[in-house]
């Protein structure tokens, strides 16, 4: 059982605050969305959670399982057990996808020799092309390749829990059927806990909520079950923005 | 025949051209003030011609090649002393296997010049790998001179390998002449030396000729990397592509300086010229200044030169999986040579050539020792 805790995140970019005081909670095998409008702060707290630089933190915590998240750099997060999904995957020329895992796993002190197997297996559950293994990470993948590719790297590397940042941008509707079921199955099968930013509720369908919060202005002003992610589809976000 | 080989003697090297500085634009951003050409003596270089076999006739040391007149001191001291390596490859004839010359300077205080004379007649085919080697202690200067020609149809493979002792200099020249629908691939790697300059030169001269460049370097510790390239077309439909790659570490430092030129008469000429740079320390500096002369309409042509630091954006996305920042950049850097690197031809050395720009980025003392 793992426990991601974040408590009155404030988080600084380029002097603007834009996290006003963030308190959540992510237990393993939970689904917690937030949910909000553009600008609202959304991917600002996925990049803080994962210590992206620009993103000052001024003041509050991040633990995971007690461990304060903030007082290590970002690959020491991830070893820890936190992954990113980011919305736009940066593209790596000349890196490959299965040398990254490789020097992913070398950290992490495992044995590479059933990686290439193991990425395959991935692979073809969430249908990504593996010719694609072998060429540069995210150069020249379609919308739909990238975010396979990052839902690839997560079941691969096992991560406790995941952070996930729109990851319907830029996605065909298979696409993102493929690769939130995925995560949904991982939640169950590795008892993964997710974070999920997303502006939508398409991708609720498969991968399904337990929580719902609702980010604006750099605060979460509701937290409510699955329910309100309904409700936010008729009414939109305006009744929480001001 | 006209032999170039002459024997030394302290007189032959004086020159009759004066010393370039560095007020000089060609000479612009270069070390060369720092040399004093009279504390070195004439010396030798020790030349290697790996096992040819059958092939042994391709390789002399005549030629019937014509040198082009010297463009300075330094190209007209080779002129005079040079050691000559000539491969000449006969009407129609491709040679599979590539030729590998190692020049290994053994001595300190002399000044060596080799020169490579390659002519491929019409419609042959050849590859051929120049490697530069010394000891890190060896102060010495190698004034390389490489002169390719490339008859009606031929295709000519060369790979310049710098793998010189921290201590040597080199000031070299690559002067490549493609006739009528030839092509000429011009590749440069460069690893070693204290201050290693290359002008690295193609001339189109035949209509539909075809020229690639490809560099990568890297420099660490206090070492200097200076390249001057030119895409001269002078006919119609000519092409060049130009790729020239590489990164500055410690308190290292690069110049590239590349000019496209297209004349008047190179009317549908297609050029291009890229040069990346990376700064991998606070202290290490790198200039890249590219240039274009062009003469007629109804080309096309582009240039493109960046210098920076690794992309904080990779170095995140990778450090997001769990990878050390030390292993991010080492594989982000060599992601970024790879592109080069693949476009190598297979040749040997080119995995040792991986591992030893690996081993830089480690900070892994890179002498190569004598072989």
């Amino acid at each position: 059982m793992t426990t991601l805790e974040i408590r009155d995140l404030i988080v600084v970019v380029d002097k603007t605050q834009i996290l006003n005081g963030v308190s959540l909670t992510v237990c393993s095998g939970e689904v917690h969305a937030v949910m909000g409008p553009n600008g609202a702060g959304k991917s600002t707290l996925s990049a803080a959670i994962m210590g992206k630089p620009g993103y000052t933190v001024t003041s509050g915590s991040v633990t995971l399982d007690g461990v304060d998240i903030l007082a290590l750099p970002t690959w020491q997060r991830a070893i820890a057990g936190l992954h990113l999904i980011m919305q736009y995957p940066t593209e790596i020329p000349g890196v490959m996808l299965e040398q990254a895992m490789a020097a992913a796993f070398d950290t992490r002190g495992k044995n590479t020799s059933e990686l290439s197997r193991l990425i395959e297996v991935e692979a073809a559950r969430i249908g990504f092309d593996p010719a694609l293994v072998n060429r540069s990470v995210n150069v020249d993948f379609s919308g739909g390749e990238k975010k396979r590719s990052e839902t690839l790297q997560l079941s691969v590397l096992q991560p406790k829990i995941a952070v996930i940042d729109e990851l319907d941008s830029g996605l065909d509707i298979d696409a993102l059927k493929d690769c939130a079921q995925r995560i949904e199955d991982a939640t169950r099968e590795n008892n993964l806990g997710v974070l999920v930013i997303t502006h939508y509720s398409r991708l609720f369908e498969q991968l399904k909520p337990d929580f719902v919060h609702i980010l604006t202005n750099g605060r979460i002003v509701k937290s409510a079950g699955p329910e309100l992610a309904d409700e936010l589809e008729v009414t939109g976000y305006a009744q929480y923005t001001n | 025949m006209t032999a170039l080989i002459k024997p030394l003697n302290k007189d032959q090297i004086k020159p009759t051209t004066k010393m370039p500085t560095a007020s000089e634009e060609i000479w612009r951003y270069s070390r060369i003030g720092e040399l004093d050409l009279d504390s070195y003596s004439p010396g030798l270089v020790t030349t290697k011609i790996a096992e040819l076999g059958l092939l042994e006739s391709l390789v002399s040391n005549i030629t019937k090649v014509t040198p082009r007149e010297p463009v300075d001191v330094f190209e007209e001291l080779n002129l005079r002393n040079a050691q000559v390596t000539a491969i000449t490859v006969a009407r129609n004839q491709v040679i599979g296997e590539p030729i590998i010359i190692t020049h290994s300077v053994d001595k300190s205080g002399v000044i060596v010049y080799p020169r490579l004379v390659i002519e491929a007649q019409e419609n042959s085919e050849v590859t051929v790998v120049e490697r530069f080697i010394s000891r890190d202690e060896i102060k010495s200067v190698v004034i390389p001179v490489v002169d390719v020609r490339a008859a009606q149809s031929a295709r000519v493979t060369y790979v310049a390998i710098n793998e010189l002792g921290t201590s040597t200099w080199q000031i070299g020249y690559q002067q490549a002449v493609g006739q009528r629908d030839s092509l000429m691939r011009m590749f440069t790697v460069a690893l070693g030396g204290e201050y290693a300059r290359v002008r690295a030169e193609v001339r189109l001269e035949g209509q539909g000729a075809n020229a690639q460049q490809v560099a990568l370097y890297f420099a660490d510790s206090t070492q200097m990397h200076d390249f001057r390239t030119l895409q001269d077309h002078a006919a119609p439909r000519t092409r060049s592509d130009l790729l020239f790659k590489g990164a500055v570490k410690d308190t290292a430092k690069s110049v590239y300086t590349g000019l496209i030129r297209i004349r008047e008469n190179a009317t549908k000429s297609e050029a291009f010229q890229t040069n990346r740079n990376l700064i991998l320390s606070h202290g290490a500096w790198a200039e890249s200044v590219p240039n274009l002369e062009i003469e007629t309409n109804d080309v096309k042509c582009s240039h493109a030169s960046t210098v920076g630091p690794v992309d904080d954006e990779q170095r995140f996305y990778l450090e997001s999986r769990g990878i050390t920042p030390e292993i991010a950049e080492r594989l982000v850097v060599l992601g970024f040579f790879g592109e080069v690197l693949d476009r190598l031809p297979t040749v040997p050395f080119i995995s040792e050539l991986r591992e030893r720009v690996s081993a830089k980025l480690l900070g892994v003392k890179s002498g190569k020792a004598q072989s």
